[in-house]
């Protein structure tokens, strides 16, 4: 289940990759189709952790980065670390 | 199971950032470009701000960014920003330049302002290109680096050897913080934002003169593929100009 | 009790210094060069007693961007040099004149060969640089609070044309403050505090604006700056006459060198000689419809100037007859190389002036 999730403006993409690149459980993958300049951007798949890596380092400012609040009485899954703060 | 509404952790730009700045794919300007807004706005400094911005590729960001901004000559803006900085104390101060306009053009500009001391904040854009003429060879451009006017790469025989301008500041008196940061990771992006909050802490202080180098991907001016900046940044660029809070020489 | 007397003896340099004190200013940066050295030295002394600031730069681009800054942030501010260090400057003189920012540029000039450096600019596009060339200390000193008006009036970088004499003689002066009239506030300043309104102020040339309000770009920006030097072309221009009226033969002279005309003047007057002066105040605008009056009636126009023909060629577009025309100026330097030579003297200009009008 993921723990966090992205809203992409795929206009503004311009399908730079840096973004695929920088995503820790690696959930995101450039698009088959392109958007209105011509470019592919990126898809999220399922494992977020709404770690901002992605937000990090887009130079087109595509993401909002969002986290769902785990209840206190839900364990971590396991192998997943608690997202790093940006 | 508990679903609460998903929380906004991080925005995609600050409102300060008024439209889209039409850089290629891969540029680490605007990653430079968001987080010193990022830190204007944190640091609660915006109203009170004025960028002294130079030319480049950066340069069309005066369009986007809603600070007050002074666009000067190629190399001039430490100049400036002295002349404003003394005639309104008040006033936050930072210049936006890259390596071809403050390693270039205003190698003696950045430096004599450093000396002096003022109390403004320089913030050096450094991809090692002349990207906005075409991708030119600059005064930090690295031994192997190929531009339009080195083709064969960067020769210390023909082209001589790069300048590291953090380290040529930091051995002034009068300046009281450098550091070099990278925008080639999201670590990179989170630790020279940092940078950056330091550096306008210490000019809220009046501490004297600070710089922020970061280095920026230029995978146009570079040769090499957008996804490939990153990479291209931190085996060339970085292996030449290390990272981080450089020590001061030259304090009283 | 008697008030005090306004009137104090200063040479040039520490006159100009005192004037632009009275008129405001309030930063200044400049870098050592002679004769404008003693102006920095002045400045350097005087300013912040005065609560400005003085800043020896490092060089001489350094000094006039530090200016502009100041500028840019709502200061009166000035910056000067000679024609060596204002070659320097060019770039940014262009620069303030397009960006519509205010500046006041002392040329303490080593003699008369930047005339064309001045009224023509060594910038970069379509601008013009108010020029107003003193004959003396105490209009020096009138014209330099008249210079922060007319900058601050404008927006546009202004020069003052002074030379070694002005800089160095000393005379006894009135540098009180003179009020020209109101000016608009300089709402365009930067101070930081439109900053996230979504109406960020921005200088910038090219005055494109922002992406939420687009301003007239270069071309439309470009044009109004051309259009503003028309108007000031139009409004500015000032000139003087010394027993002109009836004269057969005028002479045209500016700065210390119209000084010594209007002595030689004298002297020919007493001998008979219907001679007068016509001396432009501001070289640029060029002051064409009063020379074009004053050399209706003249069967002689001499043109003399310590350089090789620069007002020259301003002098025969506007003169009635071109063909009265004559240069009896010349290049004549001190030995040293920073002031006038043997020329700039009453005995050559008489004679000049007796073998022009044989």
């Amino acid at each position: 289940m993921s723990r966090g999730t992205v809203s992409i403006d795929v206009e503004r993409c311009k399908d730079c990759d840096l973004c695929v690149q920088a995503c820790p459980p690696k959930v995101l993958e450039m698009s088959a189709e392109v958007n209105e300049m011509g470019y592919r951007f990126p898809v999220l798949h399922d494992g977020c952790t709404g770690c901002t890596a992605c937000q990090l380092v887009c130079p087109d400012y595509v993401f909002q980065v969002y986290r769902f609040d785990v209840a206190p009485d839900e364990p971590h899954p396991p192998g997943q670390a608690a997202a790093p703060d940006g | 199971m508990t679903e609460a509404a998903p929380r906004l952790v991080a925005r995609d730009r600050p409102d300060l950032i008024l439209g889209d700045h039409g850089l290629c794919p891969g540029c680490g300007e605007p990653l430079a470009l968001r987080i010193l807004l990022e830190v204007l706005e944190e640091l609660d400094i915006v109203r009170r701000s004025v960028g002294v911005v130079g030319h480049g590729c950066y340069g069309s960001f005066v369009q986007i960014m809603d600070v007050e901004v002074l666009q000067c000559l190629h190399g001039r803006a430490p100049s400036c920003a002295t002349g404003i900085k003394r005639v309104r104390p008040g006033t936050v101060v930072f210049t936006m330049q890259g390596d071809g306009d403050m390693v270039n053009e205003g190698l003696q500009e950045v430096l004599h302002t450093a000396a002096r001391g003022e109390n403004v904040t320089c913030v050096l854009l450094n991809n090692g290109v002349f990207g906005d003429t075409g991708g030119h060879q600059t005064a930090t451009t690295v031994v192997g680096q190929r531009t339009k006017t080195s083709l064969d790469g960067r020769d210390p025989e023909t082209h001589g050897y790069p300048i590291p301008l953090a380290e040529l500041v930091a051995s002034l008196a009068g300046v009281c913080y450098v550091a070099r940061g990278a925008v080639s990771s999201a670590g990179g992006v989170a630790r020279t934002k940092r940078m950056l909050r330091s550096a306008f802490e210490h000019q809220l202080a009046g501490d004297g003169f600070g710089l922020v180098e970061i280095l920026t991907m230029c995978p146009t001016g570079w040769f090499v593929p957008a996804g490939s900046g990153p990479q291209y940044l931190t085996s060339s660029l970085e292996a030449a100009y290390p990272l981080g809070e450089l020590p001061l020489r030259g304090q009283p | 009790m008697t008030a005090a007397t306004a009137r104090q003896l200063h040479d040039g340099c520490a006159a100009i210094t005192e004037s632009a004190i009275a008129a405001g200013c309030r930063f200044f940066a400049g870098y050592p060069i002679s004769p404008f050295t003693g102006l920095l030295e002045n400045m350097s002394r005087r300013l912040p007693e005065a609560g400005g600031h003085c800043l020896n730069a490092e060089s001489e681009i350094e000094a006039v961007n530090m200016a502009l800054g100041a500028s840019a942030a709502g200061a009166r501010a000035a910056t000067g040099s000679c024609g060596q260090g204002l070659a320097l400057m060019q770039e940014a003189i262009a620069e303030l004149a397009l960006n519509e920012l205010p500046l006041v540029i002392f040329n303490m000039a080593r003699n008369q060969q930047d005339y064309f450096q001045a009224t023509r600019g060594g910038g970069w596009g379509d601008y013009r640089t108010l020029t107003l060339a003193p004959k003396d200390v105490p209009e020096a000193v009138e014209h330099t609070q008249l210079l922060f008006h007319l900058a601050d009036r404008y927006r546009a970088p202004v020069m003052l044309y002074g030379d070694p004499l002005i800089a160095q003689t000393h005379v006894s002066v009135d540098v009180a403050a003179r009020d020209f009239g109101p000016l608009p506030a300089k709402d365009w300043a930067l101070d930081g505090s439109s900053g996230g309104t979504g109406h960020s102020r921005q200088i910038w040339t090219w005055a494109m604006g922002k992406a939420t309000e687009p301003g007239p770009g270069p071309d439309g920006h470009w044009r109004a700056v051309a259009a503003k030097f028309d108007e000031i072309a139009g409004t500015e221009a000032r000139s003087e006459t010394y027993r002109a009226d009836d004269a057969e033969t005028l002479v045209v002279a500016f700065g210390s060198a119209a000084l010594f005309v209007e002595h030689v003047v004298d002297e020919l007057r007493a001998d008979g000689h219907r001679v007068g002066l016509f001396r432009p105040v501001t070289l640029w605008p060029f002051p064409g419809d009063d020379l074009a009056a004053a050399t209706r009636n003249a069967s002689r126009v001499l043109v003399f100037e310590l350089n090789a023909g620069q007002m020259l060629d301003d002098v025969r577009q506007f003169t009635h007859d071109r063909g009265a025309v004559r240069f009896i100026g010349g290049v004549s330097i001190h030995a040293s190389g920073l002031s006038f030579g043997p020329l700039l003297d009453v005995g050559p200009i008489r004679e000049r002036i007796l073998e022009a009008a044989a």
